[in-house]
């Protein structure tokens, strides 16, 4: 006998789905698309309005420093130039003094909410930090520019003087005003919710029987969140922090409100000058003309991918720390 | 009838007894005294008076429920971390209370060590680092780690199969190994007593055998207090037998004996009922 005979081939396995499931999974899959098609037809948007611009100035779009528009007397546009490196560079650079400073006090406060809170202080706390999510923007602006900058700057002084020697700390003219450093720490404050909750969330599912066995060990409170709780929250919270400098990267108002911005490539976080491509948007918006404008339809359209790529580092990194600590 | 004989359990008991090593236990042991545990307004343990001498192996039995669990969380306050648990009564680790103001706790989980019924390794750990985790872990400093890692490994009966992949995972073993390494891993820190709570309800019954040799192998240097829902394990490695039962209401401590009488000759009608089979 012939092993053919022997081994049939796999039966195709069909299952009719009733109409009650099939109407429902019909919903479902269309509220589950909704989001990307709306974000499709975003992208296709800003593309197409945008796009006279981009061919028109090629690589200097992204390359380019200078942002202008030359008009003569009946307001025809003489000569315009359209470039937005400085947004981009100052909108990083915001992004990541953000970052840098909320994440460590997310990670704290999501620890000290998890592992050290009496219960009614969480509930309290975790309540605050939710609302201060659902802030204005504008108000963090505002509070910003007025209370937080004069001391903001006093400290940017303090690490001009001791740090100065490292390039991006110099501050030459000496200017702190307005700068990437103050417009980074009201993004800072305006991120840290959601970093802490995402943070929160992760290392509440850090495994019991593990935290269980570290303290069976003799361990205190702090040596068993180092063994358990932070190799299993790992990737969750550069999960969070990518969210969050996101977040930093699209914010507009508050930015806006704080920041003193300058169409010049500046890599000094303390100096009073710097970019943001969301601002520049509603900068230019109120008083762009037709070609103008589409060229901040351009510039959205750089900042939309510049969000979806970092979304996809952020997602890397997620995948290949998350094995080590579960 | 799949009911266990008392008599061939007593017969497995006492073949035990033949022990002929002295214990080099040191200290004068673990004593309960009338202790009571709740879970918020709920009374989950009542009065228990029990006492473990130094190198002797204690074995918990009665059916689910009756507090045994809570009973030796007890011991090395691991039962104060479930939220609304309370407890009354002492504790003496060497005639000292470890309820008392003042006392470290990690100091006493150092010293009464724990085993949890499912094994729990950390998995961003290798097995040698798992092992060595509770020095880490209280910052325990040790003169010469490789060697405490391989008498660790060896005494709980894992050396031969992990000495060539100490580096690898902790998680890439199988069940009954881990279980083994989290064994390992209590040793590590050298308690004196040492705390199981169901060791083997999850592993498959070579896995057991080889967890109960570790433990009479144990016993000659340390105080084991064993749950275990399996009376032939009572019986084979265990000298004392305490029987625990709840009637609905909190948890009590019916009897306790050499393993050989609980199992020939108990002296509560109820006792027998349940090594016998007839009800549990």
């Amino acid at each position: 006998m012939s092993n053919e005979t022997l081994i049939p081939s796999p039966r195709t396995i069909t299952t009719e789905p009733r109409r009650s499931d099939k109407v429902f999974r019909g919903i479902v899959t269309g509220g589950g698309l909704s989001s990307l098609v709306v974000l499709g037809l975003i992208a296709v948007f800003l593309a197409f309005r945008g796009f006279e611009v981009l061919r028109e100035e090629g690589l200097g779009f992204i390359t380019g420093a200078d942002w202008s528009v030359t008009l003569d007397e009946s307001a025809n546009v003489v000569e315009s130039n359209f470039g937005l490196s400085a947004m981009l560079v100052g909108t990083i650079l915001c992004s990541i003094v953000a970052v840098v400073i909320a994440v460590p006090i997310s990670v704290f406060s999501a620890l000290y909410l998890n592992f050290y809170a009496p219960g009614w202080l969480k509930k309290i706390l975790v309540a605050v930090i939710d609302m201060m999510a659902a802030f204005p923007s504008i108000l963090f602006g505002i509070w910003g520019f007025l209370v937080l900058m004069p001391s903001v700057e006093y400290w940017g002084k303090i690490i001009n003087r001791y740090l100065g020697w490292i390039p991006i700390f110099e501050v030459e003219p000496y200017f702190f005003s307005r700068s990437p450093f103050v417009a980074g720490v009201v993004l800072a404050i305006m991120i840290i919710p959601i970093i802490t909750s995402v943070s929160r969330e992760i290392f509440a599912q850090a495994p019991l029987d593990r935290i269980q066995a570290a303290f069976a060990l003799g361990a205190t409170r702090w040596a068993m969140i180092k063994a358990v709780v932070i190799p299993h929250g790992r990737s969750g919270v550069v999960g969070g922090a990518m969210l969050g400098l996101g977040r930093a990267m699209g914010e507009t108002v508050a930015v806006y409100t704080v920041l003193n911005i300058v169409f010049q490539i500046n890599w000094h976080i303390l100096l009073g000058a710097g970019g943001n491509v969301a601002s520049l948007i509603i900068l230019k918006f109120g008083e762009a003309g037709e070609y103008e404008i589409k060229a901040l339809m351009a510039a959205g359209l750089i900042l939309f991918l510049l969000t979806l790529a970092v979304n996809a580092v952020a997602n890397v990194i997620v995948k290949s720390t998350g094995k080590s600590g579960r | 009838m799949s009911t266990t004989q008392p008599s061939s359990l007593a017969s497995v008991a006492n073949a035990r007894i033949g022990r002929t090593q002295a214990s080099s236990a040191t200290g004068t042991g673990l004593e309960a005294r009338g202790v009571h545990a709740w879970f918020g307004k709920n009374h989950v343990l009542a009065d228990i008076n029990l006492e473990f001498a130094a190198g002797s192996v204690t074995a918990l039995i009665g059916p689910s429920g009756c507090g045994k669990s809570t009973f030796i969380r007890t011991m090395n306050r691991m039962h104060e971390f479930i939220p609304g648990a309370a407890m009354a009564g002492q504790v003496l680790l060497d005639g000292k209370d470890v309820y008392a103001p003042g006392v470290d706790v990690t100091k006493i989980r150092l010293q009464i060590g724990m085993v949890f019924q499912k094994p729990n390794p950390f998995p961003s750990m290798t097995i040698g680092e798992n092992v060595l985790s509770g020095l880490k872990l209280a910052q325990i400093k040790v003169e010469n780690k490789d060697e405490l890692l391989e008498s660790c490994l060896v005494r709980a009966g894992l050396w031969n199969e992990v000495k060539d992949r100490l580096g690898a995972h902790g998680g890439s073993l199988s069940g009954g190994q881990q279980q083994r390494l989290c064994i390992a891993r209590a040793l590590a820190v050298s308690p004196q007593v040492l705390l199981m709570d169901e060791p083997c309800s999850a592993l498959d019954p070579g896995s057991t055998l080889r967890i109960e040799e570790t433990i009479r192998e144990l016993s000659d240097s340390m105080t084991i207090i064993i749950v275990t829902h399996n009376m032939q394990q009572a019986a084979r490695v265990s000298d004392y037998t305490a029987f625990f039962l709840s009637d609905g209401g909190p948890g009590e401590m019916i009897e306790v004996a050499r393993t050989s009488e609980i199992f020939s000759q108990p002296k509560d009608q109820r006792t027998e009922n349940y090594v016998t089979g007839r009800f549990g």
